[in-house]
């Protein structure tokens, strides 16, 4: 049977699997909205209110669930208003698929109306992106898509539809297979290398498992803490890797870098072997790279070639996926277990880092007024029990909400770590409410970057989307008023917010809830209020305007270089 | 240190811009790159000279793998390979220098492709370092114009031993 292209399209997304897209309309999407409408019952469509969102919230939907998330945006500005939230996905390797819609080939290239070249846009910045010039190769595009966002090292893949393309017809048959000559990302591990990193942990008397978001990405966050608690390796993880191991584990030694736990940089910089996991070495996790694991030597897990020895020389590269090479090194490690007294040869290790958590915990000082830290606390406290995703922007309150909040499950701390995108929390929390709608979804914002999104309040309000907003106020862009402090003398250049909304009227204006604290003593009652809502609930906050994020490596410091509160 | 790559790609719209785009992008040096199609449909080979240390070239070679539309990279750093390039030269050449601008053009096996009153154009190839040597000697009696190919490079049959 012939189909148009729009019905291709629908067809196809179906087939793998998409239930949910999030998108806006425009002119040279418009033939394939009409087609959306008739497929309402299988595809949800959520109208955001600017293509970045769409994309973010696509992200927190992927992040959140696991799957492939989706958008669909118009031609020009549509697409590339769609661009930073592609370039935050493809930092952070999330798997999406962006569709944008394109003037009619037979214009493209000739400056038409609402035409840019996305393609070019976003070569740099997506794992690999097509313009579909035939309704014949269509359908084998999209399952290319699909593929090449899900696997290997996952991340956003665009594709770009003319409307003349998703008008013409074709026979609709359906690639089973999918197949690239020139794409084959290895996920098993390579025995000799696995053995290599096995003699190493057996000799090792400071061992340290370094986790990234290739733990979460690769749900490897299961076999990582049975390996852990098995052969007694303690656990430290960057960023992106919170929650693939427990925060409130005893192996667990924190957060590292620029904004790390003092136990898990002084871990990372005296461990003996560093068994690193789907990490790329960002120069916020390792500081002054030559000082970085100086005492260690290295194995880096990466299905990913180009991480390694990138950023940092390895000793045992280990190309795979991080379940599969975990579940295989695990196997390697069992066969000689008997060959070392794991708990007896790790115990001064574990002893020392334990003396680190206990003289060093993170702290701030409390002086009446409401502490950032404070409200992650409470908030922690108040919903450890609970089924519960964090999602931030970007900011101080990120790095207190990475600190201060325990996160024990994989897929609970959405935020943006490589592209570091304000703006990115709000959507992304919708997306992973609608991914997960029996979640407590929590976002956390600084007053800066909710602004940047803010228009999502429409979006979240319309589709009924119970999550929750706490602005940690502190009317200042505050990160870079503390490096202000730190480094400029205090000049306070355009940091300080000034004309800032009253954020309890802007969310009721919008019909969402709007809550504000100034008191401390009102923290836990209001925070409880609002986490008991059932419907869109901001808490604005007014915090210690001052506060400072520590410990704080300085840029280009070595990461046990510390500045401590 | 200067390597040669040979790089096997899909032969489609925007494989050179990736591949450039890749360079650019990532701070890579480019001392130059041809492209054309093989003999089997749908392929090109790209030969790219380019520089580096170790971590460098390790890094070259890994990104371009990356690419999904770069089907094979091979670096001939430790291989035996033929390299040829081509270049078209206009030199000042009147009269009284004529002679001598032909003497060193014979001594590189130059090909004269052209010639006026004033000038002469020739087509010199061969390696990388033979077509820096053409062009410095004739450095001195004036280049009018000149255009290179770029390093195109293919692999020996036989290898030296490993």
């Amino acid at each position: 049977m012939e189909l148009t292209g729009a019905q291709i399209l629908m067809e196809c997304l179906k087939r793998e699997g998409v239930d949910t897209i999030f998108g806006y309309p425009g002119g040279a999407v418009i033939d394939l909205y009409d087609e959306l409408s008739r497929h309402e019952d299988s595809l949800r469509h959520i109208l955001v209110r600017h293509e970045q969102a769409a994309v973010h919230a696509a992200d927190g939907y992927a992040r959140a669930s696991g799957k492939v998330g989706v958008c669909l945006v118009t031609s020009g500005p549509g697409a590339t208003n769609a661009v930073t939230g592609i370039a935050t996905a493809n930092s952070d390797s999330i798997p999406l698929v962006v569709f944008t819609g394109q003037v009619p080939t037979r214009l493209i290239g000739n400056d038409a109306f609402q035409e840019v070249d996305i393609v070019g846009i976003t070569r740099p910045c997506t794992k690999h992106n097509y313009l579909v010039k035939d309704v014949r190769t269509l359908a084998s595009i999209i399952r290319q898509a699909f593929y090449l966002a899900r696997s290997g090292r996952p991340g956003p893949v665009l594709v770009d539809l003319p409307k003349d393309v998703m008008l013409a017809r074709h026979t609709f048959v359906w690639p089973e297979d999918v197949r690239l000559r020139s794409y084959n990302p290895n996920y098993k591990p390579n025995l000799v290398q696995l053995r290599r990193a096995a003699d190493l942990i057996l000799k090792a008397k400071k061992p340290l498992i370094l986790m990234g978001g290739g733990v979460i990405g690769s749900n490897a966050g299961g076999v990582l803490a049975d390996m852990a608690t098995r052969y007694q390796i303690p656990v430290v993880s960057t960023l992106m890797g919170l929650g693939g191991f427990p925060g409130t584990d005893s192996l667990w030694c924190g957060m590292v870098g620029m904004h790390g736990f003092v136990s898990a940089n002084r871990a990372v910089s005296e461990a003996d072997v560093l068994i690193a996991v789907g990490t790329r070495f960002a120069d916020r996790v390792t500081g002054k790279i030559s000082a970085f694991a100086s005492r260690s030597r290295i194995i880096h897990i990466d299905i990913d070639p180009t991480s390694i020895r990138k950023n940092v020389s390895v000793d045992v590269p280990v190309v795979a996926d991080c379940r599969e090479a975990i579940m295989g090194l695990s196997d390697v490690l069992a066969a000689r277990a008997e060959e070392k007294d794991w708990t007896g040869e790790h115990a001064e290790w574990l002893a020392i880092l334990d003396k680190y958590k206990t003289d060093h915990p993170l702290s701030y000082v409390s002086n009446g007024e409401i502490k950032p830290q404070r409200i992650i606390e409470v908030l922690y406290e108040l919903t450890r029990d609970k089924d519960v995703i964090i999602t931030t922007e970007v900011g101080q309150h990120q790095m207190w909400a990475a600190q201060f909040y325990k996160y024990t499950r994989p897929r609970t701390f959405l935020s943006s770590g490589g592209l570091g995108t304000m703006g990115y929390g709000l959507p992304a929390s919708m997306g992973a409410q609608i991914a997960m709608p029996d979640k407590l979804v929590i976002g956390i914002a600084g007053d800066g970057s909710i602004q940047m999104n803010s228009q999502e309040f429409a979006t979240i309000v319309q589709n009924k989307l119970p999550v929750k907003i706490i602005i940690l106020n502190n009317c200042y862009l505050g990160m870079v008023r503390q490096w202000q402090e730190l480094f400029f003398k205090q000049n306070y250049m355009c940091t300080c917010m000034q004309g800032q909304p009253d954020f309890v009227k802007l969310a009721e204006a919008y019909g969402a809830e709007g809550y504000r604290i100034t008191e401390e003593s009102e923290l836990v009652d209001t925070l409880k209020k609002a986490l008991a809502s059932p419907n869109p609930t901001l808490v604005d906050v007014k915090v210690a305007r001052e506060e400072n994020v520590y410990p704080m490596v300085p840029a280009g410091a070595a990461l046990d270089e510390m500045l401590l509160v | 240190m200067r390597h040669v790559l040979s790089v096997l790609v899909e032969n489609e719209p925007g494989v050179l811009s990736r591949v450039a785009g890749l360079f650019s992008g990532r701070g890579f040096n480019i001392e130059s790159l041809n492209v054309a199609p093989t003999l089997e449909a749908g392929v090109s080979h790209m030969t790219i000279a380019t520089s580096g240390d170790d971590q460098i070239m390790e890094q070259i070679v890994k990104q371009l793998r990356k690419l999904v539309t770069v089907i094979k990279v091979v670096d001939f750093q430790d291989l035996a390979f033929v390299e040829r390039e081509m270049l078209l030269i206009k030199v000042q050449a009147d009269d009284s220098r004529r002679g001598e601008v032909l003497r060193i053009a014979d001594i590189f096996r130059c090909k004269v492709v052209d010639v006026s009153l004033v000038d002469l154009t020739l087509e010199a190839t061969g390696n990388h370092e033979k077509i820096e040597a053409v062009i410095s000697l004739l450095n001195r009696f004036g280049i009018k114009e000149l255009t290179r190919t770029g390093t195109m490079a293919m692999k020996r049959s036989m290898q030296r031993d490993p």
